[in-house]
């Protein structure tokens, strides 16, 4: 499980730099939401991969932590996920306001002489 | 009552900012007085904090203030802490703010929308960021702060804005990125993210985890020297300055320093004393800021407006402090970072001082009314013709004094601040024991002196070569410039005159925030121990 997640990660994270490296506003929008769900997994794995253990102690009972997953990254990767997704959106408002200022989608705002 | 003095300075602007979305925009009035009210607010909280973390005699002139969010005890928590350091943050932010809305009453607020609430966003995330004691909440108060930032570069709108924006949202979002990479790494490493708890741990890395805790430093270290405006991270920061309406520029003077202030926080938490990471990262930042500081004055003389000129300026005075923080880790002492401190605060204030003068300068007659009538057009607020407000007698000579004000601080010519900042910076970069006669300089002192020395020159002649221009070679369009515009620049300016005049206390205090950053016992005991003893009460 653990290749298959790194496998995961790798190809998320790398077609995302490809794509921000790109010179379309809407590539470079594509990009960072691929890394951004690369930077999740990622962080979702540092609190080690364990299936099916639940991430919420019972309360009273005596606790072995060895039997839970470590509910810290998931909060975190809540967090993550919500922030990437709010200025994902609020870079598609500018991404539009370019297009409507320069009416091209180069992200310099004009077109590379040819 | 004191102990919920801590979350004040976030809980303002964020309560300031959030009644403000209530009102329609055309209100601006009410918003403006709102916003200037909580800015005189968050003034008052820094400096009572100021005060407060000097402590006393008995707690050896350190207070380290602890509050905890929630309740729960300090490594489990979220804590907020203070210290010296992010008291004197606290003050410069809350001065930087006030001018800045000062400045923008006087008609920029009225070139766009939301742009007090979006300000007070912004404020709230620097006094966050500030204060913060654990790497994500870190996290979580950098995007507060860039998230009304994208907000605020674009005010104003226009090509130019929106090309800039563009390109630095785009960055700061990759960079984000980055800083979450780095912060979920370490959490895998060292199974915390409180930064005193953090700095407790790390002596005690395995020696097989240690190369990845240094991969996750390194990768925070990128994010913030992004914002930081480290060379070759920084080609984005003098477009997006330029390109930014006045106040904002003003205040985004602070943005770079919230970068430098994570880093010397960081480094001196965690890779000062002695175990196997200390000293990790200082040749990058050593070089790294002397290459910053080589671009930015390069830049200086090569730029053609004022605009792009000042950006320039502000990554020489970013690179002076990342090159003093690179050189502390090194060894290099806590003089050092004293004069630096005390050098940051200076220029943070004249840089402002000069974002704030520059739409002033270039401006022709009557041409800001004219602006606002367009806007006011275009976005369909009937306002009662702008409010322009006293302009002041004798433009000329009082925009010449104060231009003439910032490029003596900014270049480091006595009598003014920026003199006694670089002095006491060189002072003890050459040498650090106080001793009267040493032949040890290491090279990276003199590589450092001699850059910082250049710097100051290249700064005085390509500032001195725009004042000719517009003071001298120009006596046909007097532009008119409001009192309120011109008062912000003379309040700065004014502290920066009482900084020169006081600077005995202010070295002082300096140089015990440099002595307590220089020993992470005392901010990690601050907030581990304050903790339990507090349990051991219960």
């Amino acid at each position: 499980m653990e290749l298959t997640l790194a496998i995961a990660i790798g190809i998320l994270f790398g077609s995302g730099v490809w794509l921000i490296l790109r010179p379309r506003t809407f590539q470079v929008i594509v990009g960072l939401c691929l890394m951004s769900y690369g930077v999740n997994l990622f962080i979702f794995s540092m609190g080690r991969l364990r299936m099916g253990a639940a991430p919420i102690l019972t309360k009273g009972a005596e606790i072995d932590p060895s039997r839970y997953s470590d509910p810290v990254p998931q909060a975190l990767v809540l967090t993550a996920i919500v922030i990437s997704f709010a200025t994902t959106a609020l870079f598609l408002v500018v991404l539009l306001a370019s297009r409507g200022f320069t009416g091209t989608d180069h992200v310099d705002g004009k077109e590379r002489e040819q | 009552m004191s102990g919920h003095l801590m979350i004040l300075p976030i809980l303002i602007p964020l309560v300031a900012g959030a009644v403000m979305l209530l009102y329609d925009d055309r209100q601006r009035r009410a918003k403006m007085v709102i916003s200037l009210l909580s800015a005189l607010a968050l003034l008052a909280c820094a400096v009572q904090l100021l005060v407060l973390s000097k402590g006393s005699e008995a707690t050896g002139g350190n207070r380290i203030g602890l509050y905890l969010l929630g309740n729960w005890p300090s490594p489990f928590g979220i804590v907020l802490v203070l210290d010296r350091l992010s008291a004197l943050m606290l003050l410069v932010t809350a001065v930087l703010a006030l001018a800045s809305l000062v400045y923008a009453a006087a008609g920029w607020h009225r070139r766009g929308q939301h742009y007090h609430s979006l300000f007070q966003f912004l404020l709230m995330g620097v006094n966050g960021a500030f204060l913060t004691g654990d790497l994500f909440n870190l996290f979580v108060f950098f995007e507060v702060m860039l998230a009304a930032s994208y907000g605020l570069l674009l005010h104003g709108s226009g090509p130019q804005r929106v090309g800039a924006g563009l390109h630095y949202i785009a960055i700061n979002l990759a960079a984000s990125l980055l800083l979450l990479i780095g912060i979920s790494l370490i959490y895998g490493v060292t199974g915390t993210l409180n930064m005193a708890d953090l700095a407790v741990k790390l002596p005690t890395v395995a020696a097989a985890d240690r190369p990845l805790l240094h991969m996750a430093a390194a990768m925070l270290g990128v994010a913030f020297l992004v914002k930081a405006g480290m060379w070759p991270l920084s080609f984005w920061l003098a477009n997006a300055y330029m390109a930014a309406a006045a106040p904002v520029a003003a205040m985004f003077a602070i943005m770079t320093k919230v970068g430098i202030y994570v880093i010397l926080r960081l480094t001196s938490l965690l890779f000062t004393g002695s175990h196997a990471s200390t000293g990790f990262g200082s040749e990058v930042l050593l070089v790294g800021g002397v290459a910053t500081i080589i671009f930015g004055f390069v830049g200086v003389l090569a730029a053609q407006g004022l605009g792009r000129m000042a950006g320039h300026l502000v990554l020489v005075s970013s690179g002076t402090m990342l090159a003093v923080i690179g050189m502390a880790l090194g060894g290099a002492g806590p003089g050092l970072v004293a004069g630096a401190l005390y050098y940051m605060v200076s220029s943070t204030l004249a840089l402002a001082a000069l974002f704030l003068l520059l739409e002033p300068m270039g401006r022709e007659q009557g041409s800001i009314a004219a602006m606002l009538a367009l806007t006011a057009d275009a976005f369909g607020i009937d306002d009662e013709g702008p409010e322009l407000g006293l302009a002041i007698p004798a433009t000329l000579t009082v925009l010449g004094l104060c231009f003439a004000a910032c490029t003596l601080l900014l270049a480091g010519m006595p009598p003014l601040a920026g003199f006694v900042g670089k002095f006491a910076m060189l002072s003890s970069a050459l040498n650090p024991a106080n001793i009267a006669f040493r032949n040890d300089v290491t090279p990276a002192a003199w590589v450092f002196t001699g850059v910082l020395l250049l710097s100051g020159l290249a700064t005085l002649v390509a500032l001195v070569r725009v004042g000719v221009q517009t003071f001298w070679a120009n006596e046909d369009d007097v532009p008119k410039v409001m009192a309120l515009e011109i008062a912000p620049v003379i309040g700065l300016l004014a502290l920066t005159v009482l900084l020169t005049i006081e600077a005995q206390p202010v070295i002082r205090y300096m140089d015990n925030t440099a002595r307590a950053l220089n020993r992470p016992e005392i901010y990690t005991n601050g907030v581990l121990q304050a903790a339990r003893q507090r349990e051991a009460l219960q």
